[in-house]
Order: structure tokens, then sequence, then C-alpha cells
């Protein structure tokens, strides 16, 4: 009654308008983002002169000074009065293959090209979520690869006949050793780790110990010495005679220590799935291995994208410390080819880490963007 | 007297299809004991639940309603007395467990849908799996049961997309898509706006109408006295009182029911 203030009442429906667009053009958003205040002025414009002053000497040394031919350091030494001398791409383009393959054979090459152009092609649509039959895919990827590629890298000769000439791992080199180190550790340590998460949370006490045992033990030596022990300890405990390649135990070593890493990744994951998720798979009479295959390892390992990713990132860079135990991958290469007097310039140093950098960089961005785009992809809506 | 009324036309539920055997048990219970550490929280349960039966389980918070139903299926696990459920007793034995799993389905009150399959995906998983059913079928059965439940429209959406009450729809055609032989309901609604609770409530008097043997842990006295056959009553791990829904509510003996009742009658 004295409440008429209060009282109201919908006459009309509202009208059901389309959603208001968020940004209007290049202008207002920079409006919006960059210029909204004077401070906000100031911050860009300061913030513009800084990644000018960074950028420009970058360009100018990558691209604009920069040689791109020539047969030898004449090419790139500094041109009197000219200042100063830009990147010698012509010593990256003439190493390039040494980059690449190594002191793989000359003759044998096309063996590792067969090997990256099956990586690529199974490695692509595997990645691809629309693509079709993953199942083969993965089975292609994840057994058959690996069996061709060892024999096709390392040779293959029963007694006299030869298939394939033996090409020992000690000539491997460059991106080749990079990829096969990083590409086998990333592989095989997802799985294992993945082992170790559950071990480590599992009932059985004496499974439980051994994964936290082994995951503490890898975690609490670094890498350097795993690498270290592994190629000169090693050999001395082994019995008279017995050899065991390098590569292998190289290989052996970064995924154990990898595996570890992962292995607390995923169990990050395990541990943020509800109790509810177990119940309602055990409920309807999943298996053990179903409710662990088909519910909860698949939202453990979506929720530790970022994490996964990250260790796969670290992994990949830490293969430059296989230098250590004498071999050679790209960056350990390119180092080597700085003792070459054909080349020997002012900035073939700066090139040489230029060129690594550029190519690591492009591997690891990639694996980032890859796992944004598959977080998106996953995500599934709002958890209630 | 408008009470009445409402209940009066609530009571009126098909109760042509509801026929409890005299014969055969779905679930018997006899003098079970759990204890979580040093807390006796179920002591000397006996309970016999014959096929076709509808039960009613209440009791105040914590007195172990959802122990007892989660023993049934062995979600938690009794350490003293014998749990038969279709025949099968409950011991270690790994495949009798999954056996029987296979037979009971369960809703939880916080639905528990895999949010990372769809709807339908949900609905499927376990015939595909458990009941090795070709995939087409099952998602025939599944979308049967959908319809159901009315919302074979969502099929295709992700759990996340969907309201509590259509959630809770969707576990109860989960479960349903195994063709349970008992069904077992732990608080499906307690977690749900009073709107979403009715649409809950209406695929579960459907099921009771079908004949489903169903025990439901519920506060839901409405629901109770339009379908079930017997109420139980618990407190502090005990089984208190049990009796036929309207003796129950009108009539009930022991002190602790009469101020339960009292509590949640009038408040
Ligand atoms: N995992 C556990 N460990 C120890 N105590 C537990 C555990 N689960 C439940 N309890 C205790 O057992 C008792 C019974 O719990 P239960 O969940 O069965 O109660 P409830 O009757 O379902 O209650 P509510 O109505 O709140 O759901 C409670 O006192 C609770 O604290
Ligand atoms: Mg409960």
């Amino acid at each position: 009654m004295a409440n008429a203030d209060i009282f109201q009442i919908r006459t009309e429906e509202a009208p059901k308008l389309a959603a208001p667009i968020s940004t209007s053009g290049v202008i207002g958003w920079m409006r919006q983002n960059l210029f909204s205040s004077i401070g906000n002025t100031v911050l860009t414009v300061i913030g513009i002169l800084i990644a000018y002053s960074l950028i420009m000497p970058f360009i100018q040394f990558a691209i604009i000074d920069a040689v791109w031919t020539g047969d030898d350091r004449t090419a790139c030494l500094a041109v009197e009065g000219a200042g100063h001398a830009g990147a010698c791409w012509a010593y990256v383009i003439d190493y390039l293959p040494q980059f690449i393959y190594g002191r793989y054979p000359t003759e044998e090459i096309y063996r590792v090209n067969i090997v990256y152009a099956l990586f690529v092609l199974l490695l692509v649509p595997l990645l691809m979520p629309s693509a079709p039959y993953k199942g083969i895919n993965a089975l292609l990827f994840l057994v058959v690869f690996p069996i061709i590629s060892y024999f096709l890298l390392t040779g293959l000769e029963f007694g006299d006949t030869v298939v394939l000439p033996i090409v020992e791992t000690a000539r491997w080199g460059g991106l080749l050793v990079t990829l096969v180190i990083a590409v086998t550790g990333i592989v095989a340590s997802l799985p294992l780790g993945i082992a170790l998460a559950l071990g480590r949370r599992s009932n059985m006490p004496i499974i439980k110990m051994v994964s936290v045992i082994f995951i503490e033990f890898w975690r609490g030596v670094p890498l350097i010495t795993v690498l270290f022990m592994s190629s000169v300890m090693l050999p001395l405990f082994l019995p008279e005679g017995v050899t065991f390649d390098k590569l292998l135990r190289v290989l052996i070593g970064v995924t154990l220590f990898s595996a570890a890493y992962m292995a607390e990744v995923v169990r990050g994951g395990l541990q943020a799935i509800p109790k509810g998720q177990y119940e309602g798979a055990m409920a309807l009479g999943l298996r053990f291995w179903q409710m662990m295959g088909l519910i909860i390892l698949p939202q453990a390992l979506k929720l530790v994208i970022p994490g996964i990713v990250n260790t796969f990132i670290g992994l990949f860079k830490d293969t430059t410390l296989v230098l250590i135990v004498g071999m050679f991958d790209l960056l350990g290469q390119i180092q080597s080819s700085f003792s070459d007097p054909n080349w020997s310039t002012p900035t073939q140093g700066h090139t040489g880490y230029l060129f690594a950098a550029i190519v690591f960089f492009i591997f690891c961005f990639g694996m980032s963007r890859y796992s944004i785009f598959m977080e998106n992809k996953l995500h599934t809506g709002h958890k209630r | 007297m408008s009470e009445n009324a409402v209940n009066a036309e609530e009571l009126a539920a098909d109760r042509s299809r509801m026929q409890i055997s005299d014969t055969e048990v779905a679930v018997e219970i006899k003098s079970m004991n759990k204890w979580y550490g040093d807390f006796h929280v179920l002591r000397d349960i006996n309970l016999k639940v014959m096929k076709g039966e509808r039960i009613v389980v209440c009791g105040p918070s914590g007195s172990g309603k959802s122990t007892m139903i989660r023993c049934i299926n062995r979600l938690e696990e009794h350490q003293d007395g014998q749990i038969i459920v279709d025949g099968n007793e409950l011991t270690n034995d790994l495949k009798k467990i999954d056996e029987i799993r296979r037979e009971v389905g369960m809703c939880f009150q916080h639905f528990n849908l895999f949010p990372h399959l769809t709807i339908l995906e949900n609905c499927t998983l376990a015939p595909i799996w458990v009941r090795k059913m070709p995939k087409k079928e099952a998602e025939e059965i599944a979308m049967h049961y959908l319809e159901r439940v009315k919302i074979p429209e969502q099929a295709g959406k992700y759990p996340g997309q969907l309201s509590g009450g259509q959630q809770q729809r969707v576990a109860i055609a989960r479960s349903l898509c195994m063709s349970p032989k008992i069904m077992l309901f732990d608080e499906p609604t307690s977690a749900l706006d009073p709107e979403m609770i009715k649409e809950v409530l209406d695929v579960m008097v459907g099921l009771a109408e079908e004949g489903m043997t169903m025990v439901c842990v519920t506060h839901e006295m409405g629901f109770a006295r339009k379908v079930a056959n017997r109420v139980i009553f618990m407190d502090a791990g005990q089984i208190v009182e049990q009796n036929e829904p309207e003796a129950f509510f009108t009539n009930p003996q022991h002190e602790r029911t009469k101020l339960f009742l009292s509590q949640i009658l009038h408040h």
C-alpha cells in the first residue's frame, strides 16, 4: 500500500538482441588497450621504443647486414669502411649438411632423409585431431616407425650380406642426434611417467615403494651426472667384453630422468580428479584399468598438458648436454665447426649460436603452441 | 488443509506394476558392521530387500545412510557380517564385485558424470566396455533412455553444459543403460534447486512404476509417500525404525524418529 514506489510489473517483453561486437576495429582496440589514458600512452610509447631498440639491431645483424652467399671466410669479413659485419649465413649454408646429419656418410644420408620424412608423415596426421585412423596411425608411429628407423639409421648386415651398411652411432651428429634423443625421450618417458605416477598412488606397498625410490632417485641427481655416469662409470661395472652403445646409454639415461619428472606432473593431475569420478566409474562396473584408461587418465592428462609439454621442452633443450660425454648434438656440431679456419670470421660464433637458437626455438615454440591448441580443443565446458 | 490436498494428488502414483516378490531377494544384509578406524559407523545392520521393493532410507546427517548403501555395491568395504546381492555374496573376490556392480546401478548426490565425454558417450561407455555391446546397439539403447528421462536433444553436449537437474537425469539414464536389477540413489536431489528436484523425482517415480527395485537415501518425504513401500530410519549407524510410509510418518514409535520427523516436517 505504502510500497507503491517499489512495485513494478513488466508490461512488455524485452527484445532479444544480438550480442554486441566486442571490438570496434583496430583503431578502437588500440584506443581501448594502448592509449586509454595519458599514463597508458606514455607506457605504450616507451614500450615501442624499447622494442625498437632491441629488434632493430637484430634485424640489422641477421638480415640487412647478413651475407648469404660465399665459398669461404672472405665473403663474410667486414667490408672496409662498412662498419659492423652482419651474420654469415653463407657459413651456415655451407655447413648445413653437417648440422643436420653430423658425420653420417654422405652416400648413406638418404637413409636419414627417409627417417625424417617418415617421421613427419606419421606425426602430422597423428597430431591433427580431424585426421582419421588414429589407432593405426599411433601403432605405425609408436611401433613400426621406431623399428624401421632403427635399422635404417644403424644399418642391417647378416654376416657378409650387407643390406644396409652399418653406420656407427659415433658418426651420427647434429640435428639427427638431437631429434633421436628428444623424440625417444619424449615418447618413452610419457608412458613410463604415467606408470610411475600410478605406481606411486598404488595401494600395493611394494609397487609404491619402488616407484617412490625410482622417482626420488632420478629427480635427485643432475642430468649431467646421469650422462657422465652412464658413459664413463657404467662401462667400468660391466663385465669384460660387454659393450653397450653410448647413444643407447644416453637414451636410457635421458628417458629415465625425464620419466621421473613426468611422473610427478602426472601425479599432480591424478590428484586433481575428484573421488566421485572413481566412484562413478566403479559403480558402472568398469575394471581398474578401464577406469584408469577411459575416465581418470584422460582427464588427469588433459589437466596437466602444460606441465607435460613443459617437461618435453626441458628435455628437448637438455639434449645439448650430451656434448659432455662426447656426442655431438646440433649445438655441439655447431660449436665444433667454429674451429674450421676456412670460415673463421668475427661473426662466425654469433651466426652459429643464432642458428642454433632459431632451430631450438622453432621446435620448442611449436610444442608450446600445439599444447595450447590441444588444451582449447579438449576444453568441454565448465566443471560443476 | 491445502497441504492435504497436494498430498492426495501426489499420492496418485500408478501402482499397478509395482509388484513385490515374495520369494526373490534382491539384497540381503545380515548383521553387518563397519568401522572407519576406531569409529563404529554401521552397527548390526540387518536388511532384506525383496525384488520390486522401493525403500527410502532417511535419518540425520552422519547417521551412516550413504555408507550403508555404498556397501551394497562395494564402494565401501564392510568388515563384519554378510551382504548378499542378487544371490552373490560380496567378498574380496574382485570378479564377483565387478559382476555385482554390473547389476546394481547407482546415482550420486553430485551426479559424477564424466566431464570429458558427451552425454551419449557417458551413457554408452559401460555397455560397450563392460557388457561388450556393439557401439551402434549401445547408442540406440542410450537414446532410448535419454528419451525416457526427456533429454534426447542434449545427447551431443558435454555434462558441463547441462543444468543440475538435467545432469542428474543423465546420470539415471547412464545407470539404466546397463539394465540394472537394482538401483541405488544417494540423495539424488539434495544438490538441486527446487524446480529441478521435481524433474528428477518424476523420472524416479516413473522407474518405480515400472517395478524397479530401488533403495533411495532421500529426504523427499513426498516421494517416499508416493512410491515407497518401506521407509527406514537410521540414526548413529543403526536402523532404528522401519515401517510403511503412512504409518511411519503419522505414527512414529521411536523417540529419535519422532524428533527427526518433527524437525524435518515443521520448519
Ligand atoms: N571415509 C571416511 N572416513 C572416516 N569417517 C567417515 C568416512 N566417511 C564417512 N565417515 C563418517 O561416517 C559417518 C557416516 O557418514 P555417512 O556419509 O554415511 O552419513 P550420511 O548419513 O550419509 O550423512 P549425510 O546425510 O550428511 O549424507 C559420519 O559421521 C562421517 O563423518
Ligand atoms: Mg550421505
